[in-house]
């Protein structure tokens, strides 16, 4: 396999600890994570709100600076640029991110065309007629007509915003785009014509895409790989299918049974999974994994964070899959009710 | 008419809720967004209001409500919630009817919880509030009561809850609180208008428990309005699919998701992110939802089917009943019902 777009090792991000008494520190926002990302890959990043998705983001583009760890785009490390080589790699353009709110993102003073074209501005270097020819493709791309250029964003509809968000983001042609919550506030419809751009910019332009989200499903069909994090921690990773269909740790179990469906299949109920919130019974350290708290499986082993380890089963190559978790071999046999005589007795209304 | 009277279950299938031929304009100049949406809701019963954003179903459930933003009107049509000596007509209620009507019969939850709670008072006093100025409690009664309702929706160390401000809650947990405070009085219906939307998933699906176990537990009946029919899938008895402001098929919650009759419903279901992982496939419905009050001929969901013919749209579809149970807008549902469906097992 070629060599990964970027690195990301034992990356841990804390924001500012609270400088007066009684406001609340906001701890680790994300600790020890490794994560790879290859060219033309797209790889869900998913968890729920809190979780580091976001930080991740913005340690990688450079707008949070790491604690610890290292982060390296194409071989280049960025943790150690200062002033003009952070600030000429952040306007290369060659790391995009889309932003959560497309409605707030985007200036409502400008137009479409002049929201597209500023990432260009300050890449520079591009004459006036160059830079209407990448508006223009890059409009193109995300399938919306050379009309729409002259709109504000509030004459366009959630998925028309969301898809000027992402023109706005490949304008440069960066080589890895992240995508943060880009369908979470689009209707069904719109949200597989986002996710299907996504792979068609893959295809076309090489990128590598990183979709945030914190519904697992609705990665399913779009990404290769998953990366499930839970307060800060990278707890499982591997190919979609995989995940979804096996999971290796609980809270990704917890996950996929929460996930609504419109087929009532037997299938693991999240009441089996998890501790109802705070009824722990037992306090962990403050090294125990962090699902523990929440953890229907956890015991004595787990008030120890677990290291990422190869799932077992999972091919020949040790970092294919991995999760972090004392119990993510043995799990499945302690369920009560065991898998195969699931009681349907959930709240099932008749 | 008295409002205040507590429902008395006449019959075992008493309506909660009776909306006949409900119109909704937008605007000066009186567009139409809603037309002649007809449904019951029966006591104990939950309902399912599915569509696309501009299909009308917030109109229609802000219209029960009494809600509608402004430059909206009730145009045609009644809304009649209870039924026998407790029966009211909601779009004749004026201002301080209201009063005797929403909280007490009539209660909503919405998407942002945050924004519904005043960010300078306790959650528990907000809840404590309702309590002593509508039931007439005092103060440690409101609070022993607020205490236990916390209980009710599952919210852990409700004593400290009781003390903490909206700030300091996260989303979830606000949202557990607008549901303590929409059921402290005990109302016959409780709408729920994409109250689980913006939350995370596993929140979701304790959000939607919850809502399951409050409906059992109090008779209560529930109209969920959402974007997403895996939501009403294990939420709901019956479904309404709304489009382009108006009903086009309604049915049982099992039958309408393994058998749908209207196109549009199908359509539905193959983008929804549900089901089979595996044979997961990115369809779209193409083109696009019609604007508020676009006049149409015939079937309004004609031009995006792939099902549509001359005849669909040479002139207006009525909402017909397939069975006892099933309703459908569809000039061509026999033809199409020999087609066999995909995708849901």
């Amino acid at each position: 396999m070629s060599a990964p777009l970027l690195v990301v090792r034992d990356l841990t991000v804390t924001y500012a600890p609270p400088r007066r008494k009684g406001s609340l520190g906001t701890g680790a926002a994300l600790s020890a994570v490794d994560l790879e990302i290859h060219a033309g890959e797209i790889v869900g990043v998913v968890g729920e709100t809190g979780s580091g998705k976001t930080t991740l983001a913005r340690a990688t583009v450079g707008l949070v600076r790491p604690a610890a760890g290292a982060i390296s785009f194409e071989g280049k490390e960025l943790g150690v640029l200062r002033g003009r080589d952070l600030r000429d790699f952040r306007r290369s353009g060659q790391v995009q991110l889309a932003f959560q709110d497309p409605l707030r993102a985007l200036d409502g003073d400008l137009t479409v065309a002049q929201v597209v074209a500023e990432p260009l501005d300050i890449v520079g270097g591009l004459d006036k007629a160059e830079r209407r020819r990448r508006v223009d493709e890059a409009l193109g791309l995300v399938g919306l007509e050379t009309s729409f250029r002259d709109r504000h964003p509030r004459q366009l509809s959630g998925g028309q915003r969301q898809r000027v968000s992402l023109a706005r983001a490949i304008v440069t042609r960066p080589r890895l785009l992240f995508c943060d919550e880009p369908v979470s506030a689009l209707d069904v419809s719109n949200r597989n014509l986002v996710l299907r751009l996504l792979d068609t910019l893959r295809t076309e332009l090489g990128l590598a895409v990183v979709i945030i989200a914190h519904d697992l499903s609705s990665l399913a069909g779009v990404a290769d790989r998953v990366a499930v994090f839970y307060r800060g921690r990278l707890v499982e990773q591997g190919p979609i299918g995989e995940v979804l269909a096996r999971p290796a740790h609980p809270y990704t179990a917890l996950l996929t049974a929460s996930a609504p469906s419109v087929q009532l299949e037997d299938r693991l109920h999240p009441d089996q999974l998890r501790h109802p919130l705070g009824d722990t019974g037992r306090t962990w350290s403050d090294g125990a994994c962090v699902f523990a708290s929440r953890c229907a499986f956890a015991h004595d082993a787990c008030d120890e964070q677990p290291a990422l380890l190869t799932v077992a089963g999972s091919g020949p190559d040790p970092t294919r899959r991995t999760a972090a978790c004392h119990v993510a071999d043995a799990w499945r046999t302690q369920l009560d009710p065991p898998l195969d005589r699931l009681d349907p007795q959930k709240e099932a209304v008749s | 008419m008295p409002a205040s009277q507590p429902p008395e279950p006449t019959t075992a299938r008493t309506h909660t809720l009776r909306v006949d031929g409900l119109g909704v304009t937008v605007g000066q100049q009186r567009r139409a967004a809603v037309h002649g949406v007809t449904f019951e809701i029966a006591r104990g019963e939950s309902v399912g209001l599915v569509g696309e954003s501009g299909s009308g179903k917030t109109l229609t459930c802000r219209s029960v409500l009494g809600l509608l933003p402004a430059g909206c009107n009730v145009a045609a049509g009644s809304i009649v919630l209870g039924a026998g000596d407790s029966e009211v007509e909601l779009t004749t209620v004026r201002r301080r009817g209201w009063d005797r009507i929403r909280g007490l019969r009539l209660a909503a939850v919405f998407q942002d919880p945050a924004s519904y709670l005043n960010p300078s008072l306790t959650v528990g006093h907000q809840l404590a509030e309702q309590l002593r100025v509508k039931r007439d409690l005092s103060r440690r009664e409101a609070h022993a009561r607020s205490v236990e309702l916390f209980v009710e929706v599952g919210l852990h160390r409700p004593e400290q809850v009781f003390h903490q401000y909206p700030h300091e809650l996260s989303g979830g947990m606000l949202q557990r609180v607008l549901i303590a405070i929409a059921v402290a009085l005990e109302p016959e219906l409780l709408i729920a208008d994409e109250a689980t939307t913006a939350l995370d998933v596993v929140i979701q699906a304790e959000i939607l428990q919850l809502l399951s176990r409050l409906r059992r537990d109090h008779h209560l009946s529930l109209l969920l309005v959402t974007h997403d029919l895996a939501v009403v899938a294990e939420t709901c008895d019956r479904i309404l699919v709304m489009y382009g402001g108006e009903i086009v098929e309604s049915g049982p919650t099992g039958e309408v998701l393994t058998d749908p009759k209207h196109p549009y419903t199908r359509a539905l279901l193959s983008v929804a992110s549900i089901g089979d992982w595996t044979r997961r496939t990115l369809d779209v419905i193409p083109g696009s939802p019609p604007e508020a009050g676009e006049q149409m001929s015939g079937c309004r969901f004609a031009p995006r089917c792939s099902a549509a013919r001359e005849q669909c749209t040479a002139g207006p579809v009525d909402l017909t009943p397939l069975d006892a149970a099933r309703s459908a807008r569809c000039v061509r549902v026999d033809e199409l019902a020999l087609t066999s469906v995909g995708g849901v097992a």
